[in-house]
This record gives C-alpha cells, structure tokens and sequence, in this order.
C-alpha cells in the first residue's frame, strides 16, 4: 500500500528542522534545508508560529496539470513524480499549489516529496506521521 | 573541508573572503579556530570598546551536520574582565552561518554610521540602522529587521538593545528573540562598534565524503540524543529543575550569597513555572530536544480584562539571578523583571549581582537615596528593582553609571569589596556548592560555570568522597575537553552524547581523523592559547580575589576554608602550567 505524509500535530512542533535535514540527508544525499521537500518556516520569528508545509498528495494534483512538459505525473495514492529529463525548471508547477509544497534546490529543479516518510522517523514531537493510503 | 572566513571592516565598508585551512585543520572550528583569529586580530593592550577590538563569530566541523552541534562562539575582548571574552549562542544562528557558508566571521572597525549588517548568502552589505539605533526593545528591532530582509523563515537576526546602544558593559546580544550571546559584554562591544544588527542566511547544499557513514553516525547520535536518558532533565524541566535541588543541598546563592537556601524557592521553582506559566518549549536549529522554556506573563492594565502578554524564555541561572538572589518570591515576579532585562539587552546573570550588591550597600547604609536617586532597595521589591534596571541603562548619575561597570568596578569604588560577589571581574553563577565551583569559575577560561562545571564535580566530591587534588584533575579535564565539545561546536547540554569516543567518531564520519590522544592534546593547546592571551591582556590567576562572603555562607559541602581553595588553585597552577 503506498504512504502520505499527514501533519498530524502541528501545534507540537519545535522548529529543529531535525525533519528537513533528514529529508535532504535520505532524498538528496546532501546536508542542507533547499534540498528538502518538506517546509518548515516561521512567520514573524521564533515567537510567532511555525509553518510546516508539506505535500498534500493531491489524488488529481494541479501541480501536474499545471506542467506544461509533462515532467509531473499523478503517484499512486496522491501527489507526482518527477521526470527530472522532462523538467525545463520553468516553474509553472509552484504556482499552481496553493499550500506553495514545490520549491527548487540550487540547480532550479523542483524538489518533489515522494512520500518516503523519513521526515516523520526524525520527528521527535510526532508532528508528522506516515499513513498508508488506498490504491486507486 | 571548512575554512572560510569572511573578513568585514566597518570602517572602510570592505569586506572579503579568506581561506583559513591552516587554522581549522589544527584546531577544527569553534573556540579552537576564534582564539587564533583573536590572538590575530586583538592588538595587545586596546580599550575594549575602541574600534581596533574584533568581533569573532566561528561555527565548526559539527556544526548543523549532527543534532545538538547548534552553537556558535564569539570571542572579542571583553569589556568587562578587560581579557578574554568569550559566549555561546544557539537560535538559529549556527545553521544559518553554515549555510551561508562562514565558518567564521571577523568584524573590525568602527561604523562612522549607526549600522547593520546583511549577509545572505555571498551578498554582505552594511546598511544604515540610523532609524532603528534608538528603538527601545531588542524584539521590536527584530519584528521591523524582518520586514526588510531576505531569508524569510529560517535566517538568524542578531541585535543589541539600549544597554548595548549605551555601552553597559554587561550588555548582551540578542540571537532570534529567545537566545543570547549572553555574558562577557559582546553587546557594548556592538554598540562601540555602531553595530545594532546582523542578519545572516544562506541556502548551500553542503556534501560529505561517506554519506553511507554519515548516515549511520547520524542515526546513532540522534538514538542517543532522543531515546536515552541522557539529555531528560533539559527537555521536562529543563534547567529551572535545579532550583528546588540546589535550594535543598544549601548550594543555591541567595539574597547576594547571605543565604545559600531560599525560604520561598517552592514559588519560584522549575515546577512551578512549569505547571503555571510555561506556554511552550522551542528548539535551537538542529536539536531534537527543544530545551527553550518559554513562558507566558499576562498582566492586567486595567479594569475590563484587558491584559499585556509578554512570552519570555527562562532557565535556571535567570530565576537565580533575579529571583533568589534578590529575595523575589513569586515566578511572576521573577518573569517580569527578566522581561525588563530582555528588552534592554542586558545580562541577566550580572544584572542580578549588580542589584543584589546594591541591595546590601543600601540595607547597610553604604549608599544613600541620593545614590539611588529615591529608589528604597529592598530584598522582594520587584517595583523598585524594575527603575532601577531602567537607570542602570540610562545612567543618569555617577552611581549609575559605576552600576554599569558591573559589581566589582562598583565596590572599588563605592565599598562593600567582602560582599560584592564576583570571581575576576564577573558575577557569578548561580552555584554555592563548594571549593570546585569558586575555582572552576576562577581559573575558566571565560570564568563561567560551563568552562569546567565545578558545581556538579563538587556534588561529586561529596558522594565519592574526593580529595583537593581529585578536585583538580577533574577540573582540568572538563577544561580541557570541552575546548573540544566548543570547537566542533556542540552544545554543552549534550555534552553526554558527546563524549571521547562519540567526538573521535562524529569527525571521523565526516572526513577528519584525530585519536583521542590527538584531541586531548589539542583541547589543552586551545586551553594555553586562551591564557596566553588572558595573560597578554593582564590577567593572573594569582592576584583574583575572592569576596570574604564565599566563607561565610554555608554550602552544599559546608563552609569553603580558604586555605583549600589555595591549595587547589596552587595545584592548578601546577598541573596546567599557566
């Protein structure tokens, strides 16, 4: 059965960014935040909340509609997958989701969540969880 | 593989890179990397606050790659001591240097201009601060520094407050709201520079020889740091649990070291704070634990339910300095008048002495309401003790201003020497344990409790039954070893996870191989390069006095003989060779 990741307890969360390194860690093999697909940020400081941004696995996702190369393709069980041969990196795809889930490393590619869960393994506040989710 | 300094110099508006490998590969990053770059860029003798005193900022090879590696080390001369200035941030600032790709900077001159400086990534500007130089909260500089800066999100923002604007040696820098380039003076030290800010941010991907290796090490760190015992104290409590514990072993110093047990600790405890005021728990970047207490003050102004909150960061060392050193009884209390501090930009830790002495000078009629300018001192008086810290900023008299040199310019100059309680030159942490915590702070580096952690080897000495001589060599180990925890830099909190082994594993997993015996020598090297400098600039060991109060007042291991203490700082001496 494929997975999604689900913010389960936003409110818990502590702003480590233990969660984007291990994103980039595990998906990219570098130590960095751009490489990760998983967002966290604060608005207004430290003081003030903190946005967890994540891939809402979308069953007709905007972000591949919205492709013009067709480099995003529906996953099984919501969100895409990149072809990264396809991408042009012309950044229609960020634009066309509203939680703003897409954003690019260094090289301009889109950085896409592929579900893996590794971002909830090194949550130590249990502010994410993988869940299993149905085959269409 | 990390060694780029980023050189500025706020007079001539330049600024530059340069590869330091020759430093980092000898001493890692860190503690290690800045006492050179400070041996370098501090000539011998200066003012403090003269515009020939650097500002150091250096992360390490550690540094955001593993969980707890979250800190940064500043170094400068300190305005205070007159020697080696030394403190540790955590906030955000670790990572953001390490992604914008610093692993230190060094910051000389002076700004002809109210400035700021914006460092993104390789963008490094100095920008006017004319309308910001005066604002009167460290965190409304924050909130209007965010508005106009890139790297929203995730960037550090660094700031001094009044205190630091009008040179109160004991000013401190404000790291992201709720962190602190605390003790020392680092934020007069800003403010003698025209410096009020940096903002730094940064987006590189940084890669590693093994990330197979990599990988592996981080998981066991990160095992060791979450799912042991190693690190709870920091994540339930939190620092403030020693409140209750120091007050029962009579190691807690209290209404200026008069007492070293409080009467109303209960009401001014780590659990009472938490189960009345804490709101929430934060983390520096890169820790999994989240020891940031923070605490929720709401007070009503008036009739209506209309309520002034204020969240405000707490731990141990604050509700001692503020609270039973000033014989304050309720949390709340204490929160307000750390508030007060907070918005300032002043050390908390020196603040508390400083009024405590005052406090005393006054009950024994040594100064006078014209001293004072009408303010009654009096142990518990919140009201009275929040003008003062407002005069001490503002320094509208001589006694003020002599209150903003710290206690022991004080004394010198107005009396009360026996109860002015500092050890070389600094206030002193919240530790009456007995002989191992007054030379811990005496002979460290930067004469704090975390150079050596004195206060836990003399609770050691009283379960294990140590001699004077065991003392010491305990002590020398922590100072010799933690130059290693502060080069790589990990934070001290999760100096249990970094232990000999882990550190030896941890630098080799990312491409640097040093034994153990490699790092032991180094931390001592590190250790005698800081005294060559203390000792450049003044400092001896020998001629530090220690306020007769230290033997007057009861502690954990009942009353301190002075002759012990010489006899430990004696062998010291000896063992170290400084």
């Amino acid at each position: 059965m494929p997975a999604k990741i689900k913010v389960a307890n936003p409110n818990r969360c502590i702003g480590c960014f233990s969660c984007m390194l291990a994103c980039s860690r595990a998906n990219s093999d570098s130590v960095s935040l751009i490489d990760s697909a998983i967002d966290i940020r604060t608005s207004g400081g430290i003081e003030s909340g903190i946005g967890i941004i994540v891939c809402r696995s979308c069953i007709d996702p905007p972000c591949a509609r919205a492709c013009p190369k067709g480099a995003l393709t529906p996953r099984n069980g919501g969100g895409v997958v990149l072809d990264k041969d396809l991408c042009d990196s012309c950044m229609v795809c960020a634009d066309a989701c509203l939680p703003r889930a897409i954003h690019f490393d260094r090289a301009d590619m889109p950085v896409i969540c592929i579900h893996c869960g590794i971002c909830a393994k090194f949550c130590s506040h249990d502010v994410l969880e993988i869940r299993k989710t149905e085959v269409l | 593989m990390w060694s780029k300094v980023l050189y500025i110099d706020l007079e001539t508006g330049e600024h530059h890179t340069r590869d330091r490998s020759d430093l980092f590969d000898k001493y890692l990053g860190g503690t290690g990397v800045a006492t050179q770059l400070l041996l370098e860029e501090c000539p011998a003798g200066i003012d403090a606050l003269s515009p020939e005193n650097p500002i150091i900022f250096s992360i390490g090879p550690l540094t955001t790659i593993y969980p707890c590696a979250s800190k940064v080390v500043s170094m400068f001369k300190s305005p205070m001591t007159g020697e080696l200035g030394e403190s540790h941030a955590g906030g955000r600032l670790a990572m953001a240097m390490r992604f914008a790709g610093y692993d230190s900077i060094v910051i000389k001159g002076r700004a002809a201009k109210p400035s700021y400086l914006s460092i993104h990534d390789n963008e490094v500007k100095i920008k006017d601060a004319t309308s910001i130089w005066n604002v009167s909260s460290v965190e409304v500089t924050g909130k209007i520094l965010r508005e106009v800066e890139p790297g929203k999100g995730r960037r550090s923002i660094m700031r001094i407050g009044k205190a630091g604007v009008n040179q109160v040696r004991y000013a401190n820098v404000n790291v992201d709201t709720y962190r602190h380039f605390g003790r020392l003076g680092l934020g007069a030290v800003f403010g003698s520079k025209n410096l009020k800010a940096i903002v730094i941010s940064g987006t590189e991907e940084v890669e590693l020889p093994d990330m197979s290796a990599y990988k592996n090490m981080y998981g066991k760190l990160y095992k060791e740091v979450v799912d042991t015992e190693v690190m709870d104290k920091y994540h339930d409590l939190g620092t403030a649990a020693n409140i209750n514990v120091l007050n029962q072993l009579k190691g807690l110093p209290t209404k200026n070291l008069k007492q070293s047990h409080f009467e109303n600790a209960e009401s001014i405890s780590g659990e009472y704070f938490a189960d009345n005021l804490l709101l929430r728990k934060i983390a520096c970047s890169n820790c999994p634990i989240g020891c940031i207490h923070i605490a929720m003050l709401k007070t009503p102004f008036q009739k209506g339910h209309e309520f002034e909150v204020s969240h405000i960061s707490y731990d141990y060392e604050l509700i001692y300095s503020l609270g039973t050193n000033l014989g304050i009884t309720m949390g709340e209390d204490v929160l307000r008048l750390i508030d007060r501090c907070e918005k300032h930009g002043l050390d908390v830790m020196s603040t508390g002495g400083v009024l405590a002495w005052a406090t005393e000078m006054y009950e024994r009629d040594l100064i006078t309401p014209t001293d004072t300018l009408g303010i009654s001192l009096r142990w518990g008086d919140t009201d009275n003790f929040l003008k003062m810290i407002d005069r001490i900023v503002e320094m509208p008299n001589k006694f003020y201003q002599a209150l903003a040199k710290g206690t022991a310019v004080a004394a010198a100059e107005y009396g009360g020497e026996e109860f002015a309680i500092n050890l070389g030159g600094l206030e002193i942490a919240g530790y009456h344990t007995g002989p191992a915590s007054i030379v811990g702070q005496i002979v460290g580096v930067r004469h704090s409790h975390l150079d050596n952690g004195g206060y836990s080897i003399d609770q050691k000495a009283s379960s294990q039954q140590l001699n004077e001589e065991q003392m010491v060599d305990k002590l020398i180990y922590e100072d010799y070893w933690r130059m290693i925890n502060n080069s790589l830099v990990c934070c001290l909190f999760a100096r249990g996870v970094y232990g000999e082994q882990n550190m030896v594993d941890a630098l080799e997993s990312v491409g640097i191989k040093k034994t153990r015996e490699e790092l032991e020598a180094m931390g001592r090297e590190i250790f005698l390069a800081k005294y060559a400098f203390k000792k450049r600039e003044g400092f001896d060991v020998e001629k530090v006095s220690v306020p007769k109060r230290f033997f007057e007042t009861v502690s954990q291991l009942g009353m301190v003989q002075e002759e012990t203490l010489e006899q430990m700082l004696e062998l010291y001496r000896k063992k170290t060779g400084i």
